[in-house]
């Protein structure tokens, strides 16, 4: 395969990556602090973009509609955390999965009754419709360099909060010991809400990027949702640094592994067997990689939790 | 063992029993087949309580087993043969080989990671099942029912019935046996303490393996039902939400409680099939926004039901002696 | 609590009782089965509103006959739909089940239905496991094989001497269906064939080895919101207005108000649409508007065609009692559908007409017009196979 292509597929893989991180961020934040499996991560993403899709309609600006989805998804999230999650903290994971599992029906029709069943349209201004060209010969739409950037601004960021700020302080010790940090007299409360709530407006990021790239639709989120756990296990659960790894680790895997493949494949069995077994190995490529890691190192890669 | 529980059990398989000569009397088979399908997940949920109730061991993937249970089936007819006595046992084989790897690779997990890999397991072969063009892949392929060389015919709906029942019959008696004895007791004991139980030399990691293996095994048995039942066989029945929901199965009928999860299949797939109607009755085209009330109705039996239904009927029945459902986590 | 479990069995007692009710003797009984819950109802909503509306168009009676229709959502899986079907034979006694979206789900309810002396008529579902070997005589279907889209686009590509041809479907049987029906008519080079993970949201990957390959036109199987993602994320990539896109079943008149701009240009096939000339069509579209306020798409057509088709085979066989007279009926009946008349293969599927599409952008309204006929009374392949003489 022409090595250009290949770096230009690492390069997608790199923006798929950075995606799922904005996801699973949030997912190992409310992990590793609350201890608590939320199976509606993925619900909050498709609530971003239904926001976001509809606020850029209503304000007829790409960044206005996006400046007032971001204050709305974090309101949604906290209220969401406020009424229905925070009773679960202190429930065993069985109890948080299944609730959270109702969640999604829930909100999956919740959006369907208000938005109706059909996908929504969602474009991009014109100012984001360009190309740029990354390698010779491969022009690169802008917007997915925009993913690119948010992306690696939201990972800097949330580095320096963590490492360099008391809210950081405070996650970071809510990771390891929650009711440690409650009992220095913290309200717990208060912040385990903010920190839901952030993790929620990284969900409906990606979902507002990913409006424009994919269809705006109920259910939108879980298929996501599924990856970003994948993720979160890779790189242990509580951990910004190993979702960040295993964020990148995962979409290089599954892009390049897609593509490459069926092509590797046909040098060693007939075209036929290679385009049937191609494609389902690709689809099973990160299982088998998760799986694996686990098996070699049973708390993920970066594991945050260590008492 | 609560003495209300097998109580509760015997009464709920009795009145299993009596479906079929009620459903002739009023002339309706439909009921007979409609029960028939209840139980066979009901089997599927009793397997999964083994290792969820008794055990703590949160598998987020057990319908995997189902599948490949229905799938061994599915494929031998594929190739002609129908043969059920070559059938079962190889559906029962499978679901135990895989149970046994996966289980080997997951249980070295613990706690999210756990549930989280059983899931990955379950999403592969998942994957795998779609891929296999020979066997209709997404779309799944049309079976024959299973041939017991003429002694039970399973096109006859009443020999179906029986044949289930008498399986899940079996099952529950065979985990009730399981579950009261040392085997048993070192699961259900290392799931309130591991350690201890390492401490006092038990090797948990085996005796858990062992449990999930019979799960997956009996689950894979549930999945050879079910491809008779439907006479089709498809990836829809590893799908991740058909895990969740034999999950519900547990939790709605109440964990670790023998019946519970017989009880709690019930419930659930009575109302996936009226819900729709009683809304639609209330409101017109209100059933087809069925999860609206359903997602509600799963929220609100995981915070205030706790020990399911099994527990209301179990207090029902009076209130001396210890309470079987009072649960310790 | 006991209180609870009485009144659950007296409710149980009370309904058995209540559906033992015997059934009258002429009367005719039909199940539709669609998908009307989940994000599928998009598609299963308009069938159940077109079969309604074709009730109403025939007065309520199928051939002059009492008829009742019953309605059940099969949630789109396989193991519901088999025991709808199940519970509208042994407890409704239908006469007839029609509907049906999926092939997967199709293909589970095929041999119970057809076993039981039920008539199965489906209206949108035909994979070619139930149109060659394993055809049978209790099953019609109104509305296409799958392979037959696939062929028109092949055989149109041909005609335009479009070379060196970029094929992309979901890794499914249906997407390998597509591939394979392409290229059973298009006889021009070939130079990538992919497979996607089925309900795959990114296609970046995809797109960037594509554009690697310089294919001078690209074909694509991609349905529902599989299409929706890549049409927008080629349109990106800008590609559109370098590599023509032809796909079948992807831009439709679901998709297209999501697309919208994406998607203009682009070319697909189609057995029906509403801007066809015949009176039946336009009667169908004008009052399905007045109606439910939209435009009907292909699905909602052949849910229409459904109740055209067994009103007039009843009508000749005079009732549904005799199942040999009103399979005779269903077979040679002429009976006007809204693309026009057409009549049935040997295995029971239409030998019809198939059509060229363009997406266009009419005046802010987002729609599919008509560009000539690629294939004129176009039978399947699989025919050939079904052992059904007549």
């Amino acid at each position: 395969m022409d090595p250009l292509l290949l770096l230009e597929q690492a390069f997608n893989g790199l923006q798929f990556g950075i995606m799922l991180f904005l996801i699973a961020a949030g997912l190992t934040l409310v992990f590793g602090i609350m201890d608590m499996v939320n199976l509606a991560h993925g619900s909050l993403v498709m609530i971003g973009a239904y926001l976001a899709t509809t606020l850029i309609a209503w304000t007829g600006s790409f960044l206005g509609g996006l400046a007032l989805a971001i204050p709305a998804t974090f309101a949604v999230g906290a209220l969401v955390e406020v009424v229905a999650l925070r009773t679960l903290y202190r429930r065993n994971h069985l109890d948080q999965v299944l609730a959270t599992f109702g969640l999604i029906l829930f909100f999956n029709e919740i959006v369907r009754i208000v938005w109706g069943p059909v996908s929504l349209y969602s474009g991009l201004p014109d100012y984001l419709m360009g190309h740029v060209e990354i390698f010779p010969d491969a022009p690169y739409p802008v917007f997915r360099l925009v993913i690119i950037a948010v992306g690696l601004s939201v990972a800097a960021a949330l580095y320096l909060i963590v490492a360099h700020t008391r809210l950081g302080m405070l996650i970071r010790a809510g990771a390891s010991n929650n009711e440690m940090v409650g009992a220095l007299g913290v309200n717990i409360k208060s912040l385990f809400t903010f920190v839901f709530a952030l993790g929620a407006v990284f969900a409906g990021l990606a979902g507002m990027m990913l409006g424009p790239l994919t269809s705006v639709e109920p259910g939108m989120g879980e298929p996501l949702l599924i990856l970003a756990f994948v993720v979160i296990i890779i790189g242990g659960i509580g951990s910004i640094r190993g979702a960040f790894i295993a964020a990148i680790v995962v979409g290089l895997v599954d892009t390049v592994g897609r593509v490459m493949l069926p092509v590797l494949l046909r040098a060693f069995v007939d075209d036929a067997a290679a385009d049937t077994a191609g494609p389902a190995l690709a689809s099973m490529l990160i299982y088998i990689l998760m799986a694996g890691i686990l098996v070699v190192r049973p708390q993920g890669l970066f594991p945050a939790r260590t008492g | 063992m609560d003495r209300r529980q097998i109580w509760l059990s015997l009464a709920t398989l009795a009145l299993f029993a009596v479906v079929p000569p009620l459903t002739v009397i009023f002339d309706q088979p439909f009921y007979m087949d409609m029960v028939a399908r209840i139980m066979v997940f009901a089997i599927a949920a009793v397997s999964l309580d083994l290792i969820l109730g008794h055990g703590g061991m949160v598998s987020f993937g057990h319908a995997v087993y189902m599948g490949i249970g229905a799938y061994a089936v599915g494929i031998l007819s594929y190739y002609g043969i129908d043969n059920g006595f070559l059938q079962i046992p190889l559906a029962l084989a499978a679901s135990a080989l895989i149970g046994l790897i996966f289980g080997a690779m997951s249980l070295r997990t613990s706690g999210v990671y756990f549930i989280m890999i059983t899931l990955a397991f379950a999403q592969m072969l998942y994957f795998l099942a779609i891929s296999l063009e020979e066997f209709g892949g997404d779309d799944g392929m049309s079976s024959m029912r299973s041939e017991f060389a003429g002694l039970i015919d399973l096109n006859d709906a009443m020999h179906f019935y029986y044949l289930v029942f008498a399986v899940l019959a079996g099952v529950l008696f065979c985990l009730h046996r399981l579950v009261l004895s040392r085997f048993g007791m070192v699961i259900r004991a290392s799931r309130t303490n591991e350690r201890r139980m390492q401490a006092m030399g038990f090797p948990t990691y085996r005796y858990k393996l062992a449990a999930f293996t019979i799960a997956g095994t009996i689950c894979g048995l549930a999945g050879a039902l079910f491809a008779n039942l439907n006479e089709f066989v498809s990836p829809d029945v590893m799908h991740w939400t058909h895990s969740g929901e034999i999950m519900i199965m547990v939790i709605m009928g109440g964990m670790g409680t023998l019946i519970g999860p017989v009880l709690g299949a019930t419930a659930f797939l009575l109302l996936e099939e009226y819900l729709p109607q009683w809304m639609e009755m209330a409101m017109t085209d209100a059933g087809e926004h069925w999860a609206i009330i359903m997602g509600p109705i799963l929220i609100a039996i995981v915070l205030f039901g706790r020990g399911g239904i099994h527990a209301l009927l179990a207090a029902s029945l009076g209130r001396n002696g210890n309470n079987g459902s009072k649960r310790d986590d | 609590m006991s209180k609870r479990i009485l009144a659950l069995a007296t409710g149980l007692a009370a309904s058995l009782a209540l559906a033992a009710t015997p059934v009258a003797a002429e009367k005719v009984k039909v199940g539709f089965i669609t998908t009307l819950s989940g994000g599928a109802g998009i598609i299963g909503k308009p069938m159940k509103n077109a079969f309604e509306l074709g009730m109403e168009h025939v007065g309520g009676r199928l051939g002059g006959l009492e008829t009742e229709v019953i309605y059940g959502d099969d949630k789109r899986k396989p193991d519901v739909a088999k025991q709808l079907a199940n519970k509208m034979i042994k407890k409704d006694r239908v006469d007839i089940i029609a509907g049906i979206i999926w092939s997967n789900l199709l293909v589970a309810i095929h041999g119970p239905v057809t076993r039981s002396n039920t008539f199965l008529i489906s209206s949108n579902a035909g994979p070619s496991a139930v149109a060659g070997k394993k055809c049978s005589d209790n099953f019609f279907n109104v509305a296409f094989q799958n392979d037959m889209m696939p062929e028109g686009m092949g055989k149109y590509m041909t005609d335009k001497k479009i070379d060196n041809v970029y094929v992309m479907a979901p890794n499914y049987q249906a997407g390998k269906d597509m591939i394979k029906g392409f290229k059973r008519m298009f006889k021009g080079k070939i130079v990538g064939e992919v497979y996607t993970k089925l309900g795959q949201k990114d296609y970046q990957a995809e797109i960037s080895a594509l554009r690697a390959a310089k294919p001078s036109a690209v074909y694509v199987f991609l349905p529902g919101g599989m299409g929706i993602n890549f049409v927008k994320q080629y349109a990106q990539a800008g590609l559109s207005s370098k590599i023509p896109l032809y796909s079948v079943y992807t831009v439709d008149a679901l998709t297209l108000p999501a697309l919208k701009d994406a998607a203009v240009g682009t070319f697909g096939v189609q057995h029906w649409s509403p801007d066809l000339g015949n009176t039946v069509s336009r009667r169908f579209v004008s009052t399905y508007r007045e109606k439910y306020g939209k435009t009907p798409a292909f699905y909602a057509a052949q849910a229409y065609d459904t109740v055209m088709f067994l009103d007039a085979a009843i009508r000749k066989a005079g009732g549904v009692g005799d199942r040999a007279k009103l399979r005779a009926a269903m077979r040679t009946v002429a009976f006007p559908t809204t693309r026009g008349t057409f009549k049935f293969n040997n295995n029971h599927f239409p030998i019809q007409n198939i059509y060229l599409r363009e997406a266009v952008n009419d005046g802010g309204n987002y729609v599919t017009k008509t560009r000539g006929v690629i294939l004129s009374a176009h039978g399947d392949s699989y025919a050939k196979s079904c052992p059904m003489k007549w």
